[in-house]
């Protein structure tokens, strides 16, 4: 592999080609699809119910584990498990908001945010106390990776980016051209006018957690096939997930596409330079500067 | 039995009442101009009318039923629309999906109530498709009002509609408010353009902290040199 296009980049010394470049931005597309649906879920609710769900990476990590329980307890197929999968990660939270945020709404912000930091903290043990802590896969064996152009891509990695291409697509004629999805950016735009337009509500966040949850069980369920089943794989994403809903303006799902992928691919290629350990470290400090340079977020015009 | 009969209300923010027993009459097919100073309780009588403030005492009747104290999502149903002052249309929804929101609760074909609006309304329905939020103020204005007649209500409630709007917008709103209650849609209407309002309201309040003052016709009140001196700046 020396072509002569490929030029390729030094950095502290060690020398990458574009090859190496190429497939960094291969791993950062796939993660930053995953990241982006956990953070249009964390959006959506941000905007509509006004607060920082914490339990939002551990919600994924449900989803991942109710998935494991229908392709490995039931023994169905995944593209089966994928969809009930969803369903149950969205019974999980409407449950969860009936339950326990129902109640606290009308109290601040912050008794919401510490509440759903329990809620984190028990589904956690909930899932480690069925599943047990050590790690587990939907499906023994390696894969290995197709190769084309000296680029190596898991049949794994492109369901995923497909299936994220897909949700995300559905999610857009969802909000765009249905009467609850217009509701739902009615409700994150103006929640009074909302309510004096006649919607209702409590009926509209009910759905917002059931579009929102659904679609962070997937990120889970996309995480556990890219790297495997952990009860602290969702909490491990919490802080790249709410990077990348701050970075494309919290509370506007479609910020939170560009957010994930920046995150994702910032992520990934951040490898080149520093050890990946640091990873999350890259997350933080683009949330950093972000909340110093443009508070409201890459695509905010400006504050509410 | 008149559409709308508001008795005695008082009710405020928290603890301490704003209205000191309110009373709001208004007839179908009429306009209703509600004028006084600053702090003299117009907007709150507005929001209490539409159970966006607790009415802590009195009634509030549309068409003989009792609204006090109702939901706003479920008032709205009743044939009582509102435009609020400030925050009145959804920034970030297109002219024709904040014209959906009104017509939210309706299950039926509202088609022909959206050509109604733009004919209301005609610089609107070449934005159609435009953020609410990139129109100038008046165009704004124009969307809060047809979003609140999307479902064809009866009464319409305007909290100072042309606040901030140029002399020109002012005159154009005026224009349309006569014309949507030519329709028959009654109005009540809180306007710092009091001398404007009160020339073509049928019907005028002047409130001063939180209590009536002088109700009477818009052209008594205009003629009454009480309420000139005191409250239109001579």
């Amino acid at each position: 592999m020396n072509a002569g296009w490929l030029c390729g980049a030094e950095l502290n010394g060690k020398k990458f080609s574009a090859m190496e470049i190429v497939q960094l931005l291969i791993y950062g597309i796939v993660l930053g699809s995953i990241i982006t649906l956990g953070a249009i879920g964390l959006s959506l609710i941000y905007g509509i119910i006004r607060f920082a769900n914490f339990a939002h990476g551990d919600m994924m990590m449900a989803g991942a584990y109710i998935a494991l329980f229908f392709v490995v307890t039931v023994g169905l197929p995944m593209f089966v498990a994928f969809p009930l999968a969803m369903a149950g990660g969205a019974l999980l939270a409407v449950t969860i908001d009936q339950l326990l945020y129902r109640r606290l709404r009308r109290t601040s912000p912050v008794i919401l945010l510490i509440s759903s930091f329990g809620v984190a903290l028990v589904l956690r043990s909930l899932i480690q106390l069925i599943w047990g802590p050590s790690i587990h896969v939907y499906e023994q064996g390696i894969k290995l990776p197709i190769r084309f152009w000296g680029l190596g891509i898991k049949p794994d990695q492109l369901y995923i980016l497909g299936g994220s291409v897909a949700l995300v697509a559905a999610l857009h004629l969802f909000l765009k051209y249905t009467r609850i999805g217009k509701a739902m950016r009615a409700l994150s735009d103006n929640s009074a006018l909302a309510q004096a337009s006649g919607i209702d509500t409590e009926r509209v966040i009910i759905w917002t957690w059931v579009i929102g949850a659904s679609l962070t069980a997937a990120a889970g369920i996309f995480l556990a096939i890219d790297t495997q089943l952990h009860p602290v794989m969702g909490w491990r994403l919490l802080l790249p997930l709410f990077a990348a809903a701050i970075l494309g303006g919290i509370g506007k799902p479609y910020g939170a596409i560009a957010g994930g992928m920046a995150i994702g691919i910032a992520q990934e290629m951040s490898t080149l330079v520093i050890t990946p350990a640091y990873k999350p470290a890259v997350a933080f400090a683009l949330m950093v500067i972000i909340l110093l340079v443009r508070p409201a977020g890459l695509l905010g015009g400006g504050t509410k | 039995m008149s559409l709308l009969e508001a008795h005695g209300l008082c009710g405020g923010y928290g603890e301490v009442d704003i209205l000191h027993g309110i009373e709001l009459v208004v007839e179908a097919d009429e306009i209703a101009v509600i004028v006084g100073p600053n702090g003299a309780g117009k907007s709150t009588a507005m929001k209490a009318l539409f159970g966006l403030i607790h009415v802590r005492q009195g009634t509030i009747l549309l068409d003989g039923a009792d609204i006090t104290n109702r939901r706003p999502d479920r008032i709205v149903g009743l044939g009582l629309g509102y435009v609020p002052q400030e925050h009145n249309v959804f920034p970030s929804l297109t002219v024709r999906e904040n014209l959906d929101m009104g017509a939210y609760l309706r299950r039926d074909d509202f088609a022909p109530q959206l050509e109604r609006i733009f004919e209301i309304f005609p610089p609107l329905a070449d934005k159609r498709g435009r953020p609410a939020g990139q129109l100038s103020g008046g165009e704004r204005q124009m969307v809060a009002i047809g979003r609140a007649l999307m479902l064809e209500p009866r009464l319409l409630l305007l909290d100072e509609p042309t606040a901030g709007l140029s002399p020109r917008y002012t005159d154009l709103i005026f224009e349309r408010i006569v014309a949507i209650n030519a329709l028959g849609v009654a109005v009540l209407m809180v306007e710092q353009n009091a001398r404007a309002a009160l020339g073509f309201a049928h019907r005028g309040y002047v409130l001063a902290m939180g209590r009536n003052r002088f109700t009477d016709t818009g052209a008594n009140l205009l003629a009454n040199r009480d309420v000139a001196e005191m409250f239109l700046g001579g």
